[in-house]
């Protein structure tokens, strides 16, 4: 059996899948939010490359790396505020994220 | 002049901003961290800020593709960074009053500022995916380090952490939206993309149509359409008042526009499409902003479902796909942006002994202490209500009238009443002010606040007779898109 573009769609597919739900599902902690978006972002990045490869066309792992420097950045960000609610609340459970409602 | 310069004259106002935004970072830092001198770094980035829209305005009105077809320069993108700029400039002097009261201005303030306003004149210029997404970042990451720039505050943390799940989230499945849309077309630039995704193949394609509902997802995030609004209330409630402003204000036209130009230049060839959803999140949003905002106690939160509402209506127009909705979306964001502004500029300027006024029950009784200001207010809300002759009964005038003449019948007669039923949220906080007994006294209005109050109230007064200079810029500006 090839591999082909299919394949690696359906691998990406998943992985979105499984970092939406991480963040919907997820009740415990913030870091768990952070790592299913990093895995959103994977998802994305197995289909640009899948493409890339098939396609014969570059553009798409460029888009790849740009994507990649982002989610850096996107992380440290992430992290930074988590760091600062953490000195706020002391808690970043994500149940007690409920300051504002209605 | 040198080719080179030449070659990258559009994008200069984005130069201007973002080396602007580093250069004042290293002032920042080498300057002693004292009040003073964060402010003198405020009223700086103000400067930059002025001078990229001098550049905008005296940019050239002919389409110019730079970077391989990446960015996109006309009437259209000047039309939207000049509003940008403009919310952007205003919400920053709101600030300084705020901060300084509070003794929190930092000079990290403007700096995270300019560079959100980079990120979303890059965003208004896209006319590629790589660009629009790394536009889209670059204002996103911003704005969640300014919503939670009170960082001793336990609402702002709360208001930054909960803009950055979802806003990570909503990027998220945009950029999955745009990966299905490059393996389809096998291009990420607008031109190409529309030229292949046209067609009943391409209608029928699952992933072309799955690719264009995400990417369409992610910016209706962005622009708080329902049922992706979730977050907006609790962002607007928790951060700094300047800092929510801001989120009213500028993001809301970048993002639009955006969605105006990608829906638009990418694909046309998908219309019946995409306006099937554009239509949805329309109505969601008219009726969601008009019903939910009812029994909100807290000023900012019912800003948020005004907000909300505006978008819907704004929406209408871009569903229509037509020039005479492109043009009514344009001008709907013009006076908004002035009412918004408008309105936020008097919540800044009410303030109690223990701080700002956020409860609608704390202006009760403003027109016996402080009666300009209550009138101002009072003109404000009722021009977002949309009562005739203020500016929002224009803006939402444009809008139906477009819809009418595309034949969407059943989206204006929604828009109509649901501004009917929005009108009772906004006459309520007015019978507050004029009909309550006074509680407790305010402070004085500070004097910059109060003056962009006085300006947005005069402009909204007086766009019926001053109206033709924005229509007709709004004309030429939806003109440049191709149809």
């Amino acid at each position: 059996m090839t591999i082909g573009v299919g394949h690696y769609l359906t691998v990406a597919a998943c992985l979105l899948t499984l970092g939406i739900l991480g963040i919907f599902l997820n009740r415990k902690n913030v870091i768990v939010i952070l790592m299913s978006v990093e895995l959103m972002l994977l998802a994305v990045n197995i289909n640009l490359v899948a493409f890339s490869h098939f396609l014969g066309d570059i553009t798409g792992q460029v888009f790849a790396l740009f994507v990649l420097t982002v989610a850096a950045a996107e992380a440290a960000i992430g992290l930074a505020i988590v760091v600062v609610y953490y000195r706020n609340r002391g808690s970043i459970a994500v149940d007690d994220i409920n300051m504002m409602k209605g | 002049m040198h080719p080179f310069l030449t070659s990258i004259g559009p994008i200069f106002p984005e130069i201007i901003v973002a080396l602007g935004a580093m250069v004042l970072l290293v002032y920042g830092v080498f300057r002693p961290e004292t009040e003073a001198n964060a402010e003198a770094t405020g009223w700086l980035a103000v400067l930059v800020l002025l001078t990229a829209a001098l550049t905008v305005a005296l940019d050239p009105p002919s389409t110019t593709l730079l970077f391989d077809g990446a960015f996109v320069s006309d009437r259209f993108t000047d039309f939207a960074k000049l509003l940008v700029l403009a919310g952007s400039a205003v919400a920053l002097i709101l600030s300084f009053d705020y901060f300084r009261r509070l003794k929190a201005m930092k000079f990290e303030y403007p700096v995270l500022v300019l560079l959100a306003t980079a990120g979303m004149m890059v965003m208004v210029s896209a006319n590629d995916l790589i660009s629009l997404y790394l536009g889209l970042e670059m204002q996103s990451l911003a704005l969640y380090v300014l919503a939670a720039i009170r960082r001793d505050n336990v609402k702002s943390s709360e208001a930054g952490l909960k803009y950055f799940v979802l806003g990570a989230l909503s990027s998220g499945m945009l950029l999955y939206g745009a990966s299905l849309i490059y393996g389809y077309t096998g291009s990420t630039n607008f031109a190409v993309i529309a030229s292949v995704a046209k067609g009943k193949a391409a209608a029928e394609s699952l992933v072309l149509v799955v690719g264009l509902v995400f990417l369409l997802v992610g910016l209706a995030f962005k622009v708080s359409a329902v049922p992706f609004h979730m977050w907006t209330p609790d962002v607007y409630e928790g951060a700094p008042t300047p800092v929510t402003a801001l989120f009213a204000a500028a993001p809301k036209i970048a993002a639009l526009t955006l969605l105006m130009r990608t829906l638009h230049e990418a694909f046309p060839g998908l219309g019946p499409q995409w306006q099937q959803v554009v239509t949805i999140l329309a109505i969601a949003s008219m009726l969601l902003g008009a019903v939910a905002a009812i029994g909100q106690t807290n000023l900012k939160r019912l800003m948020a479902y005004s907000s909300i509402g505006h978008v819907g209506y704004a929406l209408v127009g871009v569903s229509t796909d037509s020039v005479e909705g492109m043009q009514a979306v344009l001008v709907y964001l013009s006076i908004y942006l002035v009412m918004t502004l408008g309105v936020f500029a008097c919540i800044v300027s009410l303030q109690k002994k223990d701080g700002q006024v956020v409860a609608i029950a704390d202006l009760s009784g403003l027109s016996k202490s402080n009666l300009p200001m209550a009138f101002a207010l009072f003109v404000l809300l009722f021009s977002l209500a949309g009562i005739p002759p203020l500016a929002g009964f224009f803006a939402k005038f444009y809008v139906f009238a477009a819809a009418i003449k595309a034949g969407l019948y059943p989206l204006a007669v929604i828009g109509v009443l649901a501004s009917v039923v929005a009108a009772y949220y906004y006459l309520a906080v007015v019978k507050v002010m004029f009909f309550d007994e006074p509680k407790e006294k305010l402070l004085d209005v500070p004097r910059v606040p109060g003056l962009i109050a006085a300006g947005a109230s005069l402009f909204v007064i007086l766009f019926a007779v001053f109206a033709g200079p924005v229509v007709e810029a709004a004309a030429a500006a939806a003109g440049a898109l191709k149809f």
